[in-house]
């Protein structure tokens, strides 16, 4: 890998602090299993075989907000849901992500009525939306991978 | 005669020929669906006669539901659809409940599956069931306010976005904290 010739004779790698908590962080990075609406099969055939998931230490769908670190937002949010959604929210240890996957989840999508909420962010903070309806698994992917931009440039400073 | 048409005749012979004002109001046929618009005060006794004379045996209520005819009076049409299970013939039954006095009476003594679907009604049209057990709201969280599939309920709660009003739309948008 080329990566040995770095090692020395000791076996040591030095990096900072910050850049091996990031890097932890981003390659087990476990999203927490829920599917909202038609979203959820596109994000299930992200973690199928074919687009597989598991490249980046993500395979682990957690059940149990407690175990999970991102909360993947797939499909439409009804004003019933969203006290749900935010009481999970708020059950998810720090530090903890969101994406809003797809258009529903991000601005309300086609259903601009009274029982859908306009966007996610209105309940819980976002950090990357992915467009589509549905987004393809690619597309899910590509936002995943954005987040894993934005954790690695997390500061030391900010954690406090 | 077909079966629909031999319950016809049974209705007429046991509650009287149908006109406004009588117990039934009108019958009406459209592409071999037949409904009955019955008065709100004889409901009860037109679905229990259905139910339990032998040869009608309209035994099962398939659905129960209602549209809003607003701004026409009577408002709001209430459809109980039955179904006789060993002829597979069907029979709508049609309530018009005026906007201003919006009370039916519960029909749970004669179909007892008819719970829930009042309490959709209630739910989504604001429709008093008198009689009804346990009317709460089925669909909607139990704070809401209005009753959202009348046609004078506003839609939606957000103005559709275009580039001359993103702004303005996008300083009321409510946005969640940490």
């Amino acid at each position: 890998m080329g990566l040995e010739q770095k090692l020395g004779n000791m076996g040591v790698v030095t990096t900072t602090l910050e850049t091996a908590i990031n890097w932890g962080r981003t390659n087990a990075m476990w999203p927490m299993l829920f599917g909202l609406a038609c979203c959820a099969m596109e994000m299930i055939s992200t973690v199928m075989p074919n687009n597989d998931l598991s490249r980046f230490g993500m395979e682990l769908m957690r059940a149990s907000p407690r175990q999970s670190d991102l909360m993947i937002v797939a499909g439409r949010v009804s004003r019933k849901m969203a006290p749900v959604l935010r009481r999970l929210y708020d059950q998810m240890p720090d530090p903890k992500w969101v994406i809003a996957m797809g258009d529903c989840a991000s601005c309300g999508g086609i259903f601009n009525n009274y029982a859908i909420v306009q966007g996610v962010d209105e309940v819980v903070p976002v950090d990357v939306y992915v467009a589509g309806c549905p987004p393809r698994p690619e597309a899910l992917l590509n936002g995943i991978l954005t987040l894993h931009e934005k954790v690695k440039q997390e500061k030391l400073k900010d954690w406090a | 005669m077909t079966h629909i048409q031999d319950t016809l005749a049974a209705l007429t012979a046991k509650f009287g020929e149908p006109k406004a004002g009588a117990a039934l109001e009108a019958v009406t046929e459209f592409r071999g669906e037949t409904t009955l618009v019955v008065a709100r005060a004889s409901l009860l006794d037109v679905l229990r006669f259905l139910k339990e004379t032998p040869e009608l045996g309209f035994t099962f209520l398939a659905y129960l539901s209602a549209w809003d005819d607003w701004p026409n009076e009577p408002r709001f049409n209430v459809c109980y659809q039955l179904r006789n299970l060993t002829l597979s013939s069907n029979l709508r039954v049609k309530v018009l409940v005026p906007g201003d006095d919006p009370v039916l009476p519960t029909v749970i003594g004669v179909h007892i599956n008819a719970n829930w679907y009042e309490r959709e009604l209630w739910d989504m049209f604001g429709l008093k069931i008198t009689g009804h057990p346990d009317l709460r709201r089925i669909l909607m969280p139990e704070d809401w306010e209005g009753h959202p599939l009348r046609r004078d309920y506003p839609l939606g709660y957000e103005e559709v976005e275009f580039t001359f009003n993103f702004e303005e739309i996008e300083k009321k948008k409510p946005y969640a904290k940490n």
